[in-house]
């Protein structure tokens, strides 16, 4: 067994459809409230006109984000950024693979660099004026667990703040049967190598083994953790929500899970 | 300012790309000064630009067992991984440490994508035809699972996308890992191929070359796209005191812009600045630099500008990318390999195909190769949104 990470969550992030943020999910999560209307995800941390143009992840990734920042009180230009997506923008990708395969000297250009998969970073440290290091990691399935274990990496390495943001949209066309993304979620968090007033401590430690589809015992949860890579946070999130002291293992490799002992703040 | 790191072993590395399979033939061509672009000759409507190709992976599919990850990147993957007896290291680290102590982190910018686009090109009634339909085909991180898959290891195992600056950043999670006591090895690389989306996006963005690249020639006309594959093997310095080392790194953002530099080189400076820090080194200590050098007029201009105003003329620095094209994503960890190289064979390779420098070019510039003693240097890779990142190595008898 590997040597324990800890670290503290100082800002929270969600988005679900019919869960537009963390406060509406964390109610939900509570039996307070009941899911709404599909709505856009509310990016107000991108400036309006790049927001108005920008591919769904980069919104998507940036609506969570930008609540785990707000709630968090720290300012987004000093946070490190690792953004961890399965699948990326298959928007484009489909885009681009349908678009090269008729007319490629048609492609589009904005839609070129948006497909690169730091997309979604690269606009978050533009809009909020993040000079540190920022980075897009992907583990296909497994790209939550693989996500937060570098941030928490990152956090603990270098002692500072890090922003974790992992995102993954529904698929479109032919590539949908191959990533089996049926919809868009987001979870974010802040975390800190030092203790916080307020704040749930989580210990990450790797362990053998891999945790596969365990049920969250409810058919609207098991639905959107199976909807994409990033349902795969979807149990860490609910224990944050219903501030649980709890552990927990997400995969993060083929044979690799991180276990959380999850210490909620009290 | 980050604390120094502990300097990591660099146990093996291997490069493949237009210049031939393995360290040797990278070294004689970089010697002679001796390119690899060539007109491409990709896809079926190639565009009329030069391009780094590696010859000969049409016939070379994967090992069977291996079926469902298929495809031009991995197997460019298996061929690299293959030169200068790396498989035998990674297999010997296992045994060392066990499976799940050694991490596989990968970087790559659109990693078998062209397995996606040569599906959508041959639909079947709406479908990708069976023998492509895999899912571990059709996303970001199947080359790094293609690594993981083949050696059978069992550790952390990631992808890091940052267009082309990925496969430097997997040395600086490698380090984190291994200081951290997570894994005892790391197997780190990038692989990028030729592929419609980078050849065809980046002639969108205007940024593709007719001629050969010109690296820091004040006439430059823009990137030529190659691929490879490059490895490296990290672990403890104790496990390998004669291996070359990793002695820092940084990383930063531009906060700019999604497809141009920094006007200014600010982020670059940073990432600089921080790897130095890391590293505990002055400009002053740096013998070569290998520069990202696309070709393109911004970078150029702005690195060449960056390199000018703040290291002495001792320095000598240089872009490969005249030899190999602009990999990409591969693009960090095959001029890693290079830098490594250059420490080996005491040679710093020249910057080819600059007749005129651009005007923001110092003295510090190493137009042709130079013989000569290098034992601390960087490697500089900066890419799309602004994501930048600087390593340090040096030799192994600098700390002994």
């Amino acid at each position: 067994m590997s040597p324990a990470l800890t670290v503290w969550v100082r800002g929270i992030g969600l988005w679900a459809p019919g869960m537009a943020d963390w406060t509406t999910f964390r109610a939900i999560v509570r039996n307070e409230a009941s899911p709404g209307e599909v709505t856009r995800p509310v990016a107000d941390t991108l400036p309006a006109n790049e927001r108005r143009r920008a591919p769904e992840s980069v919104l998507l990734a940036a609506a969570a984000a930008g609540q785990a920042v707000a709630m968090s009180g720290l300012s987004a230009a000093d946070l490190a950024c690792v953004f961890a997506s399965g699948h990326g923008d298959q928007t484009i990708t489909d885009y681009m693979c349908a678009t090269l395969a008729s007319a490629p000297a048609e492609l589009s250009p904005i839609r070129f660099h948006n497909s690169v998969h730091n997309a979604p970073v690269g606009y978050w440290t533009i809009a909020t004026h993040c000079h540190a290091a920022s980075s897009a990691v992907s583990a296909a399935t497994y790209s939550f667990g693989a996500g937060l274990l570098e941030a928490a990496m990152l956090a603990v390495a270098d002692e500072r703040d890090v922003l974790f943001a992992a995102y993954d949209i529904a698929g479109t066309g032919p590539l949908r049967e191959m990533t089996a993304c049926t919809g868009a979620f987001a979870a974010s968090l802040v975390l800190s190598p030092h203790p916080h007033q307020g704040a749930a401590r989580i210990d990450l430690t790797l362990v053998p083994g891999n945790i596969r589809d365990a049920s969250l015992g409810d058919a609207r949860m098991d639905g959107l953790a199976h909807s994409n890579p990033t349902g795969a946070g979807l149990r860490l999130m609910e224990a944050l929500a219903q501030e649980q002291s709890l552990a927990l293992r997400v995969a993060t490799a083929d044979s690799l899970d991180v276990h959380l002992d999850v210490e909620a703040c009290r | 300012m980050p604390h120094p790191i502990s300097p990591l072993a660099i146990r093996a590395f291997t490069a493949t790309s237009a210049l031939g399979r393995g360290l040797d033939a990278h070294a004689q061509a970089l010697a002679a000064g001796r390119g690899g672009l060539t007109r491409n000759d990709f896809s079926s409507a190639p565009l009329d630009c030069w391009i780094g190709r590696v010859p000969g992976l049409e016939d070379e599919p994967v090992p069977e067992a291996f079926v469902s990850l298929d495809c031009r990147n991995n197997r460019l993957a298996w061929a690299g991984l293959r030169q200068d007896g790396f498989v035998g290291h990674v297999l010997a680290a296992r045994e060392r440490y066990g499976a799940s102590r050694v991490a596989v982190l990968m970087g790559t910018s659109t990693a078998s994508i062209g397995a996606t686009e040569e599906g959508y090109r041959r639909l079947d009634d709406g479908h990708l035809p069976p023998e492509l339909a895999f899912p571990a085909l059709h996303t970001p991180h199947s080359l790094a699972n293609f690594v993981a898959s083949l050696f059978d290891l069992e550790g952390p195992c990631m992808t890091v996308a940052t267009a082309c600056s990925s496969s430097a950043k997997v040395f600086a999670s490698a380090e984190r890992m291994i200081r951290l006591g997570l894994v005892d090895a790391a197997v780190v690389g990038g692989v990028d191929t030729l592929c419609d989306s980078v050849l065809f996006g980046f002639n969108s963005l205007e940024l593709v070359s007719p001629e050969p690249c010109r690296p820091f020639d004040a006439g430059r006309r823009g990137i030529s796209i190659g691929e490879a594959a490059g490895f490296a093997l990290l672990e403890r310095l104790e496990a390998a005191p004669d291996a070359p080392r990793l002695v820092g790194y940084g990383e930063s953002s531009d906060a700019h812009h999604m497809s141009t530099p920094h006007p200014e080189g600010l982020g670059a400076e940073l990432a600089l600045r921080d790897a130095l820090a890391r590293a505990g080194l002055a400009p002053a200590d740096i013998d070569y630099i290998n520069l990202h050098g696309t070709a393109s007029m911004k970078n150029d201009e702005v690195e060449a500008a960056l390199i000018t105003r703040t290291f002495p003329a001792t320095t000598r620095a240089s872009s490969t990318k005249g030899f190999t094209g602009h990999t990409l994503g591969a693009a960090g960890m095959l001029e890693a390999a290079i830098t490594l190289l250059a420490m080996r064979e005491g040679r710093v390779p020249g910057n080819i195909n600059a007749e005129a420098p651009d005007p923001n070019c110092g003295p510090q510039m190493a137009w042709s190769a130079e013989k000569r003693d290098v034992r601390i240097a960087l490697s500089n890779s900066f890419g799309f949104g602004g994501n930048n990142a600087c390593l340090a190595f040096a030799a192994a008898e600098r700390l002994a």
